[in-house]
């Protein structure tokens, strides 16, 4: 197909056999592009098993930060026959499909171009250089200096090595034969326009690994997890990089050690933290409401995957919202803070951890799926300008009143005058079991009273005056801006509104969005979660649901939000 | 506090073994006190859901730090305690239902991180404060509120089971006798890994075993606890098997082994072997 004209993005899937390539390409293409300026955000779904299985995943590379991993697959870079039988129909009509000819014949699809991938590499000397044949043949396609790419390459394996040099030759050459071979074609889909670096320091990095980054720079001192997808990889981030004095990382024997483990750390005086999704966060729900009682502070962080019980442990949802507002029995409304970004990840990591110490008790940072294994560069956060919250913490002598009065008390440390019962029953302020009404209307109204100290004031707003709005939340925060940025091109008459304070609310989001005549609220669950929360609070909300284990497109979120938007101007204008 | 806090309203029943229970933790956490000359805020009790769970409230003398938190999850909860400050001396107290039956998942793993706290486990057999169901170790046949045609699952030995596990520290011991209870807890506290001191602590109300226990020559009742002989050799695994297949519950060290380094030692040593990152260099590593 020969396309001419300026592109301001480009999207690739990558899909084949796990182990073939697949990840390694799209992430080395958005690495490459990353470091010439471009913006770049790759999107993965694994199977669920160890080796091998359909994998895919899509890059999208633009000279705008990227919000969503892209509605239109501009190409396919299928890696055998099954990953072009699955993937061939989501490929826009006028794209590419460049095919592993070394791997099977395609015929029939005026979309294909075989491209000998694992021959072109052996040519050049390195059997490795397959993804860079690949990587030269797609430069091709967006017109992209060879120059940006050997620069990548030369930087890649500059690593002070014997045999740098040659790793460097073979695949510059593998760079050149793939875009050599692509030229011979006739493909191609446009120029992709000039990139502009930014006048910043950036990372590249995914949205556990920012988490993970975040929570550190919070201050956290101590970390115990439970094996499980999707949050596996905070364990074992941690379990590398949380060591030292006065530091902990360790893997225990089920999310229920993890939850009490921490609330033991939490009540010693640890910034502390455990990662999980939703199996194990259903296990914490009785520690949750200990935490919570006996007013203990520590983080959970629910990185969400799909359904309940097993469900789709490797595909994206937001459906855990109820479940980590209202975790545990008894009159329980956790603090909650969802994260919708690769750079949300890292503030949103170090607010937990401070709210956690600022109130006392438990919050739980929630993520999801798409975000913990999306990579995307982000501007590198100044840690000169983190500063962590510290503990309230008690410095008398012995005999204090722990849980006195209605409001957050200074909290008394092991080893320390001050010594209490810290308690899962109801308690008196010395922390002795007590079921005297009195106490229980005190400790209740304490509990919730100390959540006035989480109201925060910032929050996202554009366009605030219109009485219809968009609010999404959490991951759904990419496709839903893309889409608001659309809408508002076109001129539709929608707000903007976004927060990851999602509990409690910032009390002035709330106050605007309770002027609204309809919120709507983009969200991945069948029930409209969010959107339910909002009304009980009310706000006249209206949820957009999916339920595919798949991240919104904007071209849906388009359609139903201008749909929305029109039926509720009609209604006003009494049509 | 309880004797100080009219609010506090849970009792124990009259002559109940936690009495007893209760006061030889007071003179071991005291005699630690005076041998160490480290403040009483330098324990940390845990405790678990049940009558036993209750002990931590009733402490009369100086107070420790305690954490009364939810049914079963005691190890887990001092597991946190210990790791985030190892300085601190902890002890778990809990009920034979709290901690072998809900919480009897936690028990080997404790064991394999010989995680140094120690264990005051609190048997009477029954589940006392939901008055009168069956127990892990209430035995095979019995009649309780729960099963009230005859128990029919066997009686599990939690000496035996805590062997097996491969717990370093293991006593028996006799609410009945707070002071050489105390020298068990003692040897527990100062032993460096996992300890567990079970003690046979009846329940007056649900299983009043007092003597069949002690024994009763008016009743014509021989006693099932003896005392562990003083050639028992607690260092060697294969005596501590047979000390346990002899009939009736011995008293004393059944089981200790010295030579495991505990957990919080294994960390120490392990940071010998890394080092230690500044946030900053751990988030250079992703610049491009």
């Amino acid at each position: 197909m020969q396309i001419s004209g300026q592109m301001r993005d480009f999207v690739v899937r990558f899909a084949g056999e796990g182990g073939q390539g697949v990840v390694t390409s799209a992430e080395g293409l958005a690495q490459a592009s990353t470091q010439v300026g471009y913006h770049a955000l790759t999107f993965a779904t694994f199977p669920s098993q160890i080796l091998g299985g359909p994998t895919w995943t899509q890059a999208r590379i633009a000279v705008d930060p990227v919000l969503s991993p892209g509605d239109d697959v501009d190409v396919l870079v299928a890696f055998n026959q099954e990953a072009y039988d699955t993937h061939a129909e989501e490929v826009r009509g006028n794209g590419v499909i460049i095919f592993n000819a070394n791997e099977f014949e395609l015929e029939g699809d005026e979309r294909g171009f075989g491209l000998p991938f694992d021959e072109l590499a052996r040519s050049t000397g390195n059997n490795r250089a397959a993804n860079m044949v690949i990587i030269g043949a797609l430069a091709y396609l967006v017109d992209m200096p060879q120059s940006y790419l050997e620069e990548f390459v030369t930087k890649r394996f500059s690593r002070g090595r014997v045999g740098d040099d040659e790793i460097i030759r073979s695949n510059i050459q593998a760079l050149s034969l793939g875009r050599e071979h692509m030229s011979a074609s006739g493909f191609s889909l446009g120029a992709l326009e000039s990139p502009q670096m930014p006048d910043y320091p950036q990372l590249m990095l995914k949205g556990n690994e920012s988490l993970s980054l975040g929570a550190l720079a919070g201050g956290l001192e101590f970390y115990v997890g439970y094996p499980i997808s999707p949050a596996t990889t905070i364990l074992v981030y941690m379990e590398r990089n949380l060591v030292g004095r006065n530091k902990f990382a360790y893997q225990v024997s089920s999310e229920i050690e993890s939850i009490t483990t921490i609330l033991g750390a939490g009540f010693a005086g640890k910034k502390a933290m455990t990662a999980t999704a939703g199996p194990g966060f259903s296990l914490m729900g009785e520690g949750l409401g200990l935490g919570w009682i006996a007013e203990i502070p520590l983080v959970v962080v629910d990185v969400q995957r799909g359904g309940p019980a097993t469900g789709l442990p490797t595909k994206t949802e937001q459906s855990d919202l109820m479940a980590c507002m209202f975790p545990a029995h008894g009159d329980v409304r956790m603090p909650v803070i969802a994260v919708g970004s690769v750079e949300e990840c890292f503030y949103g990591a170090i607010k937990a951890l401070d709210w956690a110490e600022r109130y006392q008790g438990p919050v739980v940072l929630m993520t999801e799926m798409s975000l913990a294994e999306r990579a995307q560069n982000i501007r590198k956060p100044d840690l000169s300008k983190v500063e962590p919250e510290s503990r309230l913490v008690y410095r008398g002598n012995n005999g204090y009143k722990r849980y006195a009065g209605w409001e957050r008390s200074p909290m008394p440390l092991p080893g320390n005058p001050g010594a209490y019962v810290a308690n899962g029953s109801e308690h008196d302020d010395i922390g002795d079991t007590t079921h005297l009404p009195s106490r229980h209307v005190q400790m209740t109204e304490r509990r919730f009273g100390k959540l006035k100290l989480l109201e925060e004031t910032e929050y996202e707003r554009d366009r605030a005056e219109e009485s219809v709005v968009v609010m999404p939340w959490g991951g759904s925060k990419g496709p839903g801006l893309e889409a608001y940025n659309l809408l508002k091109e076109r001129g539709v008459p929608v707000g903007w509104f976004y927060t990851m304070f999602l509990n409690p609310l910032p009390p002035a989001l709330l106050e605007e969005l309770r002027k609204k005549e309809l919120v709507i609220v983009p969200e991945l669950n069948f029930q409209g979660q969010f959107a339910s929360i909002l009304r009980s609070q009310g706000i006249r909300a209206e949820a957009i649901t999916q339920y595919t284990g798949l991240p919104f497109k904007v071209r849906d979120l388009v359609d139903q939000i201008t749909e929305m938007t029109q039926s509720v101007k009609k209604e006003m204008a009494g049509v | 506090m309880s004797k100080k806090n009219p609010e506090y309203d849970f009792k124990w029943c009259p002559g109940c073994g936690d009495f007893g229970v209760r006061r030889a933790l007071e003179f071991a956490m005291i005699d630690r006190l005076e041998t160490t000359g480290e403040p009483m805020e330098n324990n940390v009790v845990v405790a678990g859901i049940g009558c036993s769970g209750n002990l931590v409230h009733l402490l009369e003398g100086p107070q420790p730090y305690g954490f009364h938190g939810i049914h079963g999850r005691s190890l887990p909860i001092s597991l946190g305690v210990k790791m985030a400050r190892p300085e601190l001396n902890v002890v778990v107290v809990a009920g034979d239902g709290d901690f072998l039956s809900i919480g009897g998942e936690h028990i080997g793993p404790q064991a394999a991180r010989n995680l140094n706290v120690c264990a005051v486990v609190m048997d009477n057999g029954v589940y006392g404060l939901t008055k009168g169901q069956s127990s892990p170790t209430t035995k095979i046949g019995e009649i309780t509120s729960s099963t009230p045609y005859g128990k029919l699952e066997s009686e599990i030995d939690p000496l035996e089971l805590y062997l097996t596990f491969g717990v370093s520290f293991i006593a028996s011991g006799f609410s009945g006798q707070p002071r050489p209870l105390a020298k068990l807890i003692t040897q527990g506290m100062e032993h460096p890994g996992f300890s567990i001191v079970h003690v046979q602590s009846p329940c007056t109300t649900y299983n009043d075993t007092f003597d069949a226990l002690k024994g009763n020559a008016r009743k014509g009742i021989d006693p099932t606890l003896f005392t562990v002989p003083d050639d028992h050799d607690a260092s060697d695994r294969a005596s501590a098997y047979g000390l346990l297949q002899q009939p009736g519950i011995p008293v004393g060290v059944v089981y200790q082994d010295n030579g495991r380094p505990s957990l919080d030692q294994q960390v120490e040593l392990m940071w010998e072997r890394t080092t230690e990152r500044t946030v900053q260099s751990l988030m250079d590593a992703f610049e491009f």
